[in-house]
């Protein structure tokens, strides 16, 4: 018996060390830092900070921009997921590693690449102008956020939902049909409702970093789109306030929780919709 | 807050500097058994030297120099202040240099070793006894201004006002420089004060004409400024001078100008802290770099302004009459340094800055 527990602890260990060192030490951090002001008394302020005028915008303008990424990165993936289950073996797996191959390359640099394709004098218009059809002027506009965000995150919502669907055995389809549903009641009532874990997911994976980010702002806005992330990246950094930061970051804590919760939710109901 | 080791354009070099530091932990290896060496520990910005110039040094006196880099002042700050790299030869800015005076972080320095001082430039003495008051911690090492840069194609006329950073006919191609100092500092001379300004009158005057000057921006920025005006994406850009050569040097439209208003000069010195194991070596290192040949070679590798006034006569003619290198005296003299304005008046500036930004 002793022997077993000392062998569940040399196994959980590395784990237990790992979450302890890198999760638990950061937030309790996080916590204390967010939960006291420079003296170290207690103070709710920094938290409360979220309510000033310039924090709210912020926050008010990352919900939205994460929000609508989050919408097109959807109404993007779900089609192209259902086209992967459709085709053979062979063909999904090779437009799947398409879609991952620009993964090997820094996340910087292919936002950067960005920038050069949206600038005044950029790919695009150059494209455009040599059309002889009127610039567009997308850099350092929330577009160009949205932009880099939706083809940052677009293979996170991809893979979730397409590794569910590709788990629904055809069988279950071919019973609904059977029984008399066409082909939008089996999409509606069957497919989608087997796919939610799959989307719930994807909705957290491309919704979470895209509320957090600051360096697709800072890279595609010009410095002049500030969102939340934007605004505790500069108090860790330059405004050296590692209070007000923490205080805002708990305040982001929450909304990500919220988002979290829901996905419990729908995992929670997954066991009853298998 | 301060950014300006972004000369990354010189990758081979960089290169070259990695291969010498690797070379040099080498030759610290071998030489660990025999008996030991002088040694040198120097902290300075990133590519703020010419690596030839270690290598020299350390062939004539048989000294070590062990050399690590630092990106802002800010990161620089609390390395010595913790004290647990006994650094030998640090190389602040200005403001930094007050506050590591103020914080007893650097001791005087003791110039009988330092003959060559005699090279630097009263000019440059001048405005160090800002932070320095009677030039007992620093040597003065490289300097330059805050000015505009323009694309003389897109700009008719020269821009010798701050006011064109707020002229509707450049909507959309000016450039802003994304740290806190800087844009209210800009400001601040185009309102008449000064950029050490604390009063908060004062400020919210700047804060608003910063808001408004918003949505006439491409953007803000570092990197981007010289990068952006290269690429002939925007019309005008405030930037630091020490960028000019290398910008005119891709693109020939593009020229620099000091506004009449007058702005920063900035200045990085060499100090020693109180804590370093080496202070004579640190000094014959300083006395090295203010020989006139050796003060040239680090101004063609960095090509920032050097208070060296015999390198300066060294130097080729269309160096010493750019008024990007070399202002004139009329306008350096309605220029201020930036001083440390203690942790009250960072954190008004820090929260005004934040409602320009989010605007």
């Amino acid at each position: 018996m002793n022997k077993k527990a000392f062998q569940k602890y040399l196994i959980t260990g590395p784990y237990l060390f790992w979450m302890v060192a890198f999760t638990i030490i950061p937030l309790c951090m996080i916590f204390y830092y967010g939960l006291t002001d420079k003296t170290g008394a207690f103070t709710l302020d920094n938290v409360l900070a979220i309510t000033s005028l310039e924090h709210a915008k912020a926050l008010w303008l990352s919900l939205l921009l994460s929000l609508a990424s989050t919408a097109i990165c959807l109404i993007m993936a779900y089609p192209l997921a259902m086209i992967l289950k459709s085709m053979s073996v062979s063909q999904h797996s090779f437009i799947v590693f398409i879609f991952i191959l620009p993964m090997w390359m820094n996340f910087l640099l292919r936002t950067l690449a960005w920038q050069t394709l949206l600038e005044k004098n950029g790919v695009l218009n150059t494209i455009l102008s040599s059309l002889h059809l009127p610039k567009q002027n997308i850099i350092n506009t929330p577009y160009a956020i949205i932009f880099g965000m939706v083809y940052n995150f677009l293979p996170f919502m991809v893979l979730p939902i397409y590794n569910v669907l590709i788990k629904i055995d055809d069988n279950v389809i071919h019973a609904a049909r059977d029984l008399g549903a066409n082909s939008v009641q089996t999409f509606l009532r069957v497919i989608f409702p087997l796919s939610l874990p799959g989307v719930v997911s994807g909705i957290t994976m491309v919704f979470i970093p895209a509320l957090t980010t600051f360096v697709i702002s800072n890279l595609l806005g010009g410095g002049k789109i500030y969102l939340i992330g934007n605004i505790i990246e500069q108090e860790f950094t330059t405004a050296y306030n590692w209070h007000l930061g923490s205080g805002l970051s708990l305040v982001l804590m929450a909304f990500i929780l919220i988002n979290m919760l829901f996905t419990f939710k729908f995992d929670g109901t997954k066991g009853a919709v298998l | 807050m301060k950014l300006r080791n972004q000369k990354k354009h010189r990758k081979p070099l960089l290169l070259a500097i990695s291969a010498c530091t690797a070379a040099l932990a080498l030759l610290t290896g071998c030489n660990s058994n025999s008996e030991p060496k002088e040694s040198l520990y120097i902290y300075n910005w990133a590519e703020y030297i010419d690596p030839e110039v270690i290598t020299m040094f350390e062939k004539e006196t048989g000294i070590q120099v062990s050399y690590d880099e630092f990106e802002t002042n800010e990161i620089m700050y609390p390395v010595i202040e913790a004290g647990a790299i006994s650094y030998d030869l640090v190389c602040p800015s200005d403001y930094m240099i007050q506050k590591m005076i103020e914080n007893d972080l650097i001791s005087e320095i003791n110039f009988d070793n330092i003959p060559n001082y005699s090279n630097i430039d009263e000019a440059q003495l001048a405005s160090a006894k800002e932070f320095d008051p009677e030039n007992k911690y620093s040597v003065p090492y490289c300097w330059g201004t805050v000015g505009i840069l323009y694309n003389t194609t897109m700009v008719d006329e020269v821009p010798d006002s701050w006011a064109v950073l707020w002229d509707e006919r450049y909507k959309d191609s000016i450039l802003m420089q994304d740290s806190v100092r800087d844009a209210f500092g800009v400001t601040l001379k185009y309102l008449g004060y000064s950029l050490n300004s604390t009063d908060e009158t004062q400020l919210n005057e700047a804060k608003d004409l910063l808001i408004n000057q918003r949505p006439l921006l491409q953007g803000y920025g570092v990197d981007q400024v010289r990068d952006k005006m290269i690429g002939g994406e925007a019309a005008l850009g405030v930037i630091y001078s020490g960028e000019v050569l290398y910008c005119q040097s891709t693109n020939e439209e593009l020229a620099y100008v000091i506004p009449k208003e007058g702005s920063n000069v900035w200045l990085d010195c060499w100090v020693i802290p109180k804590n370093a194991q080496n202070k004579e070596n640190a000094e014959a290192f300083i006395n090295f770099l203010c020989r006139p040949e050796i003060a040239v070679m680090n101004f063609e590798y960095i090509t920032y302004a050097t208070p060296n006034k015999a390198a300066k006569a060294l130097l080729d003619a269309q160096y010493q009459e750019n008024p990007a290198v070399f202002p004139d005296a009329a306008i350096l003299s309605k220029c201020e340094t930036f001083h440390y304005l203690g942790e009250e008046a960072e954190e008004l500036y820090n929260n005004l800055w934040k409602e320009v930004r989010s605007n």
